[in-house]
């Protein structure tokens, strides 16, 4: 399945100590688990039946249940044959003759021959409950509730999106059985439903677990999803004459766990199970939203979110998700460019070192991209600080929103502040560089991701400069005006970090290879730097990044090896 | 000699009783209300103090009064429940959402004497420290709607309602909320929900019992009609009183909702526990018997959802014996006193006291179909179990009573029945299950039977059993 954290996420991690514990059963081993773990919200709640079997190495299997969203309790898959210390006419507890408390299983009060189970997902745990995740009946409690969720099932599996990442299947298999005893007309309901402009809904597929209904009201706060009809004729659908439209949607494809809601923009593109998924961060704001990088043979398909708590939670918006496809675009820029012409990496590192070299003391200026990675930053940093050349980097302001949304389209402007290359406003320094260049005091310009046009320095200005270096990975006017055009990486071609706007450092790794000639920016970097300052350069980004944590104060004590996938914080 | 007790129909249907207030006032209406309101705090004898509110609280819990709408709980403990330190305001909402089949004793109350319930609820709100209070009426009794809504217009005017009741300080609003038409909305969190403006999904319990996060979050008592009415009995009789009617356990009077194969149908209200099932059925002051020349097949015994009990069994239940010793004793089916232990103990109960008698020209296959039907359309299909078997069984059931069934449905409708009882959100999978189950269990044959001839008429060359897509689609 899916490593994408809002299919399934991992509970949150416990309170910190000093924590009262509560001595359970489960399965018949004695564990001790936390009496209050964090809800939904993060708020400290009595520890469900479900979170007491995840610490006991247990698994509930769950529909509706999602730790991210309110409990709803209504799939009924998370059942569980339980028991309580039996209490005596006084109300105190009653033993076995080994001493050990009797345990009353609960049972139905009209029927005491048979188990009443429990949903495991909204049960508070008490001490000296038993919890029989594996017992025979509640094995039985939920085959029945799978053959209820599949007699309505169209069980197209065959064509269906869903397939190789539904709990539907992967339940059927653990824990269902091969046959129905279902012999009637199945119920039939809407089929690719355009419930929005990301969404397509499936309703004969939707088993009514509510989770997107849920998410949409209590996480992106817009009160949107409702159910109509009734009983066996309910049905998933937004107001009449509405459109499911929030810049959070595609986290409901996500949280289905069935194949009821699919995302217009990857439904039927690939099957799920072609997918590499690597971890990654969005680079859309600066927020930082950990990512799955779904691809395939160098071709990236889909964004997910990755559950990180102290980032994004297991959310992401959708114009984060959906800004993958200028990755693929046709007009990459693929090979060197000399003046022009066609050129090698050897040629046009030569040249460029052998220039850089001869300049003179602050006739260079670099403008860099908080879209870089920090290591790249730091490269630059160091070849600047040779040349004695004015850097800055642009600042690309927008508009926050309440959940994820940054202010900051950057996704490293921290990394940017923190190396030094970008002023700590970032942009304020340009139009000294501009100053610079049409005063012919600045002869040489580097540039790196940025259309520079666009940002304060003019074409014309261009046209006035010596020597113009443009590294890029799309076409713009600055690379267009460029002597040197050095073709570079989308973050998902390399591996590299980002510093958040709350300073949390985050890497991320490669998903694919770099289109025709484009390198990595780092590598290339180093190169330069190391023939124009002397320094020796890394070979690998682990070295390259250790070595910048020894010289750059903010990252002072981190090593790359230390940086888990939740990202660790720095002083920014 | 069996006969009726009228405790909260006394008036109702006497000649010229009219649901306005003079009327009510003529019969001694809202003499209780006083009485409540002027009741004195005391001490008990090992010391404790109670408020005059505890004292009718007290009250309604030795009285023995268990909820008429059909679990049949004890009151007075379900009062005992209420958060009354969460600081949170405390809503009673009256459940006048009768609806289940077979049911028709509430409406007497609504339409015929509407300020009986008004004047009990005032009480059980003065009691419990509530100060807003809805009646939560089905959507299909717009004309009792109607007249709750003048009877509460009339209180106002007299200050039975209002600010400052009776001089006393006691501020007190009640609303009356018409449902929509769904059976679901008697659930009491379903209730609830509604009352809130949503769909009607019944909520999860834990956490959400409605004395503690009820109604907007907040501690919510819900008491049927009937029950409603009978606090302001208990506060004009007393307690000890009160209880003298019925039997122990099993208090007061009860109405009964008689309906199906007998000669006179209607509501009677007895005391509980003081009449047999046989004598409702067949006693000239109930029921006068099955029709001429018909025999007795089976009793439905509390409203639809209750299982279904066959002529001629026989039960065991406990007796108290002279020495005090419990014994048990085999009662048969039609000398079981109605009420709610002795139903409970023949494996079924008197739910909410309406009775459908069949006799031996029912078929329990067709029977079951309609109800099963019911039951699919009702469910509100929040959860799995009820939201798919329901409408499963009731399939089920239109194919065995289309010539499409099979020997193995019988078998077939057990096995989707026990798989949602005792595992949905509420009551509404028993409900929907227990038809079925206690059906098919105790008729077996006749849906076998059922089943074999559609099997045998098939195999003959019919045409090929076509599953058939219904009840709706």
């Amino acid at each position: 399945m899916s490593n994408a954290a809002t299919t399934e996420s991992k509970p949150s991690a416990p309170a910190p100590p000093p924590v009262d514990k509560i001595k359970i059963k489960v399965d018949g081993r004695e564990v001790e688990v936390p009496k209050m773990l964090p809800n939904w919200q993060g708020k400290l709640e009595a520890t469900t039946m479900l979170q007491a079997v995840q610490i006991a190495g247990g698994e509930v299997p769950h529909y509706c249940y999602h730790p991210k969203l309110p409990v709803a309790g209504n799939c009924r898959m998370c059942l569980v044959e339980f028991g309580t210390p039996m209490m005596g006419p006084d109300r105190k507890p009653v033993f076995n003759e080994d001493g050990s408390p009797k345990i009353a299983k609960s049972v139905l009060p009209y029927e005491p021959s048979t188990p009443r189970g429990a949903i495991a997902c909204a049960t508070p745990i008490s001490p000296g409950m038993e919890i029989y995740p594996n017992s025979p009946a509640t094995k039985q409690m939920r085959e029945a509730v799978l053959e209820s969720l599949l007699i309505n099932h169209p069980l197209d599996c065959p064509i269906c999106d869903q397939a190789g990442e539904c709990k539907l299947q992967e339940y059927s298999v653990q824990h269902g059985q091969a046959g129905s005893n279902f012999v009637e007309a199945k119920v039939h309901k809407p089929k690719a439903v355009d419930l929005g402009p990301r969404i397509v809904l499936d309703d004969e597929r939707c088993i009514l677990c509510t989770r997107c209904i849920r998410f949409t009201k209590d996480i992106a706060g817009d009160d949107a999803l409702g159910i109509v009809n009734r009983g066996s004729y309910n049905t998933i659908a937004a107001f009449p004459g509405t459109a499911f439209d929030n810049n959070y949607t595609l986290n409901t494809v996500d949280l289905c766990p069935v194949g009821a809601l699919t995302s217009k923009d990857f439904r039927f593109q690939m099957r799920v199970w072609f997918l590499k998924e690597t971890k990654s961060l969005c680079t859309s704001c600066g927020t930082g939203c950990n990512t799955v990088v779904g691809s395939r043979e160098g071709k990236v398909y889909r964004y997910e979110p990755r559950q990180n708590d102290a980032v994004n939670s297991t959310w992401m918006c959708d114009s984060g998700r959906l800004n993958y496809k200028w990755i693929g675009r046709e007009d990459r820029l693929q090979e060197v460019i000399v003046r022009g012409q066609k050129s090698t990496w050897t040629t046009a590192l030569k040249e460029i070192s052998e220039k850089l070299s001869k300049s003179a003391t602050r006739s260079v200026a670099v403008i860099a991209s908080a879209r870089q990675t920090t290591e790249e930053l730091y490269l630059l940093k160091k070849l600047a600080t040779k040349l004695g050349a004015l850097t800055d980097s642009v600042a690309r302001i927008g508009e926050a929103d309440k959940l994820l949304v940054a202010a900051d389209k950057n996704p490293n402007s921290n990394g940017a502040r923190l190396t030094g290359i970008a002023s700590p406003e970032l942009g304020s320094t340009i139009s000294k560089i501009a100053d610079g260049i049409r005063a012919g005091a600045i002869k040489t310009l580097v540039v790196f991701g940025e259309d520079v046009t666009k940002a304060g320095i003019s074409a014309d200005l261009l046209g006035k400069l010596e020597t113009l270096i443009v590294s890029d990975i799309l076409p713009n006017a600055t690379t267009k005006a460029a002597h040197y055009v050095l073709p570079g990486c989308a973050h998902a071609e390399k591996r590299g970090t980002f510093v958040n706007v709350k300073g949390r450092l985050q890497k991320f790794m490669k998903a694919v290879e770099p289109k025709g000639d484009a390198r990595p920016e780092w590598e290339f970097l180093h190169e330069l730097v190391h023939n124009v300052t002397g320094q020796n350069g890394f070979m690998s980004i682990e070295g390259l990044f250790n070595q910048m944590a020894k010289e750059v104060p903010g990252f002072a004590g981190i090593e790359w090896a230390a940086i888990t996938d939740q990202g660790v914080n720095t002083t920014a | 000699m069996p006969q009726e007790f009228r405790l909260i129909l006394k008036n109702a249907d006497l000649p010229g009783y009219t649901p306005d207030m003079d009327c009510y006032l003529r019969h001694g209406g809202y003499e209780a209300l006083k009485k409540a309101l002027a009741t004195a705090p005391r001490e008990l004898p090992d010391g404790k103090k109670q408020s005059s509110q505890e004292v009718i609280r007290d009250e309604v819990l030795k009285s023995g009064l268990r909820g008429r709408g059909g679990a049949g709980f004890s009151a007075g403990l379900k009062w005992s429940f209420v958060d009354r330190r969460s600081g949170k305001p405390i809503y009673l909402v009256c459940n006048a959402d009768e609806s289940e089949p077979g049911t028709f004793k509430d409406r007497q109350i609504l339409h015929k004497d509407p300020h009986q319930l008004i004047e009990g609820m005032v009480i059980s709100c003065w009691a419990n420290d509530v100060k807003l209070a809805y009646i939560y009426i089905r959507g299909e009794m717009p004309k009792a709607a109607k007249l709750l809504n003048v009877a509460l217009k009339e209180s106002r005017e007299k200050g039975f309602l209002g600010k400052n009741i009776l001089g006393s300080g006691f501020d007190c609003e009640i609303h009356v909320h018409r449902g929509a038409g769904a059976y679901i909305c008697g659930e009491e969190t379903g209730l609830i929900e509604s009352l809130e403006g949503k769909r009607a999904y019944p909520r999860i319990k834990p956490p959400y019992f409605p004395a503690v996060l009820g109604l907007y979050m907040c501690p919510t008592i819900v008491n049927n009609v009937e029950t409603l009415c009978h606090v302001k009995h208990i506060v004009t009789m007393g307690s000890g009183e009160y209880a003298k009617l019925g039997t122990p356990n099993n208090t007061g009077t009860r109405i009964v909702s008689l309906s199906g194969d007998v000669k006179r149908p209607g509501y009677y209200e007895i005391e509980v526990g003081k009449v047999t099932l046989g004598e409702l059925i067949n006693h000239e002051n109930f029921g006068q018997g099955l029709k001429d020349g018909r025999s007795l097949k089976a009793i439905i015994p509390g409203g639809s959802s209750s299982k279904v009990l066959k002529a001629g069994e026989v039960f065991k239940l406990n007796r108290k014996g002279a020495d005090g010793q419990m014994t048990k004793v085999d009662v048969p089916l039609l000398d079981l006193p109605y009420d709610f232990d002795s139903l409970q103990q023949a494996g079924t109960m008197s739910g909410s006291s309406a009775i459908i008698v069949m006799d031996d020209s029912r078929s329990m296959v067709d029977a079951l179909a309609n109800l099963s039907e019911f039951y699919a359309h009702e469910s509100c299909g929040q959860c799995t179990p009820c939201r798919e078997g329901a409408l499963w069984m009731a399939k089920g059931l239109h194919r065995l009573t289309h010539r499409e069934g099979r020997k193995q449905d019988a078998d077939y409708l057990l096995h989707i029945a026990q798989n949602i009882q005792g595992r949905t959100i509420c009551a509404f999978g028993e409900a929907a299950a227990w038809p079925v189950l206690s059906f098919v269990k105790k008729f077996r044959e006749e849906f076998e039977a059922r089943g074999a001839a559609d099997e045998a008429k098939h195999a003959s060359g019919g045409a090929p059993m076509k599953m058939a897509a219904s009840p709706k689609h």
